[in-house]
């Protein structure tokens, strides 16, 4: 087993990774590597494949064909010693509500194969971690939406295991509750976790994601870092604003030496010009100081994540996941609140 | 595994997991159901307050009316109670497995370096001892209604032995019925329509000599009377069975057996390819 301790090989592989339902190919040949201790974002719509991609990996569901490896044991082939180094946070929250917070890392800790000795020590540092000692011996129903993905997250963790699955960890969470679950998944990474997030949020994977997935009717569409695919869904623009409307004529010549298409709204004394990037924004900015044209603000704008997926699949992410997010919305409301805490 | 050295970067699991058996495994499984129950003593409503009145019901209501052989009807109804409890098994069963698929531990615990029969083990264990509550509820409400065990501790031990063995069996028919089905509400309508012929067309509440013929032969081949029978001669209630019966109830405590073995290598092999078919995929 020693061999595989600090080597290149990546701690996740889907290699061709497929599944049919009946007639429905719900995945249909999907293929990435996660370099050991970064984050991979899976981003899709609802119902492009994400869920079955993850539960394959993690030996939930036998891949129709194809296979994978968590930390270089092969998905088919091995399957109780890919068990043994992953964590699986699933998409509802699979507390045991009748159990405490406690009982629920005790009960995971232990069929894991955990020492007791061992479990009472990191199950306390567990519950710190995730800022739930103080709701350590509450049952699990009475926690809020927030306190559930915590939990969750904090008993895939109790053998904290080199790589992680999470299935849309913030599906349902309120903003307030998601910005802090980037936070504790940031941390994780720096302590050399692997993870695999899937979300239907572009925000979620261009803020945690090395490397971000975008798969669609059971194929991948897209790969690349968040920057790359910014990339190709359109090149950045460089947007200038000029101190004085008499400057706007200079100033698009100007824009002109490195671009052929300016854009000028006069009103606003701005000018928008599509550029290489960084290189583009360096030139300009010289060409200005050389110039003498009072500048008021210079930026660089580039695509969001929106405009990827706008760019990708014709359609908007926002209004794909619609149903979705009002649906887990609902469940939200029907929640204790995180401000409930004491 | 265990000489791995523990750093954080380290690629392995990070913690020496020790190599636990399937006992160990099935008992942590049951430690959890049973906390469930200590949470919900709801739960045990079936096995307590439902057959009790069952007891209360059929000894004063119905009793004066049917004729029973023997000692009396109390008596001849208890060992009739306590059988229709051991098959109420299955339902514990099959309503705590739906449970646990549809909200998702199932999956939680497939995804565990765990033997995954251990699920199914730990939900059977904790359903008999569940059931164990409610024998115990039964004989002391017989015991306050003037119910006896007069054949002497061996034979009346050995009669809770085949109650606990044709339990063990019913819960293979659970586990079958609550893989099948998705919702918890499936499985109750699907349990009474099984449960209610399976423990009312028997020698459990009237005698089966009354019966139209084509019924009693039903009746008395219905593994439920066999125990039932098996039930009444290791306690001494009511007389044995008359010559005129099937041949199961001439010989109760081995066709007990017997029909225990048979259920659960009807259901169990049904069970467990639908529980592995339902958690697949």
């Amino acid at each position: 087993m020693g061999s595989e301790d600090g080597t290149a090989a990546p701690a996740v592989e889907a290699i061709d990774l497929v599944k049919h339902f009946g007639d429905t190919r719900a995945v249909d040949g999907v293929s990435f590597s996660i370099p050991r201790g970064t984050v991979l974002g899976l981003l899709g719509p609802n119902g492009a494949g994400k869920t079955t991609t993850v539960r394959m990996l993690t030996t939930l569901s036998r891949p129709t064909s194809g296979t994978g490896r968590v930390n270089g044991h092969d998905i088919v082939d091995e399957p109780a010693a890919v068990r043994r180094s992953m964590g699986l946070t699933g998409q509802a929250a699979t507390v045991d509500e009748l159990l405490t917070g406690r009982e629920n890392v005790r009960l995971i800790g232990r069929l894991y194969g955990l020492p007791l000795k061992y479990l009472r020590e990191s199950t306390d540092e567990l519950m710190e971690r995730f800022r739930l000692t103080d709701a350590a011996d509450r049952l699990a129903k009475t926690y809020s939406g927030g306190m559930r993905r915590r939990l969750d997250l904090a008993v895939s963790l109790v053998a904290a295991p080199p790589v992680l699955f999470l299935d849309e960890p913030t599906t349902g969470l309120d903003p307030r509750s998601r910005v802090e679950l980037w936070d504790v998944l940031r941390g994780l990474v720096r302590d050399s976790t692997t993870l695999l997030l899937t979300t239907q949020y572009l925000e979620e994977a261009d803020q945690l994601a090395d490397q971000i997935v975008v798969i669609d009717h059971g194929n991948v569409i897209a790969s690349g870092t968040p920057a790359q695919l910014k990339e190709e869904a359109g090149k950045a623009s460089v947007v200038l604003t000029v101190q004085s409307a008499a400057d706007l004529p200079a100033a698009e010549q100007l824009l002109h030496t490195c671009s052929p298409e300016v854009h000028v709204e006069p009103a606003s004394r701005r000018l928008t010009a599509q550029a290489d990037g960084l290189r583009d924004m360096t030139l300009i900015a010289d060409a200005l100081r050389d110039s003498g044209i009072a500048v008021e603000d210079l930026g660089l704008k580039r695509p969001s994540l929106d405009d990827v997926f706008l760019h990708l699949t014709g359609r908007r992410a926002e209004t794909v996941d619609d149903e979705t997010s009002s649906k887990h919305a609902d469940d939200q409301d029907s929640q204790p609140t995180e401000s409930m805490q004491p | 595994m265990s000489t791995a050295t523990q750093t954080q970067q380290h690629a392995q699991a990070r913690i020496p997991v020790e190599d636990r058996g399937l006992v160990q495994q099935s008992l942590t499984v049951v430690w959890r159901n049973l906390l469930h129950i200590k949470r919900m003593p709801e739960m045990l409503l079936d096995v307590t307050i439902q057959p009790v009145m069952f007891v209360l019901l059929f000894a004063f209501v119905f009793g004066g009316s049917i004729n029973a052989p023997g000692t009396g009807y109390r008596e001849f109804l208890l060992p009739g109670i306590m059988a229709q409890t051991i098959v109420f098994s299955c339902f514990v069963v099959a309503v705590g497995l739906t449970n646990d698929l549809a909200k998702g531990i199932v999956d939680r615990f497939k995804s565990l370096p765990m033997s995954r029969a251990s699920v199914l083990v730990g939900r059977s264990v904790s359903s008999l001892i569940h059931s164990s509550i409610g024998i115990v509820v039964m004989a002391v409400t017989g015991l306050l209604i003037g119910w006896r065990m007069r054949e002497g501790v061996l034979n009346a031990a050995l009669a809770f032995g085949l109650l606990l063995l044709f339990g063990f069996s019913m819960i293979w028919l659970g586990i079958w019925v609550g893989s099948m089905l998705q919702s918890v509400e499936a499985v109750q309508g699907a349990m009474f329509t099984i449960m209610f012929p399976l423990t009312f067309v028997a020698n459990t509440f009237a005698p089966t000599q009354n019966m139209p013929p084509w019924l009693r032969v039903i009746a008395e081949w219905n593994p439920v009377s066999s125990l039932t029978q098996a039930c009444r001669n290791l306690w001494g209630n009511g007389d044995p069975a008359s010559a005129a019966a099937a041949f199961p109830l001439q010989h109760p405590e081995i066709a007990s057996i017997v029909w225990s073995i048979i259920l659960t290598i009807i259901f169990a092999p049904l069970a467990m390819a639908a529980f592995k078919r339902r958690s697949r995929d």
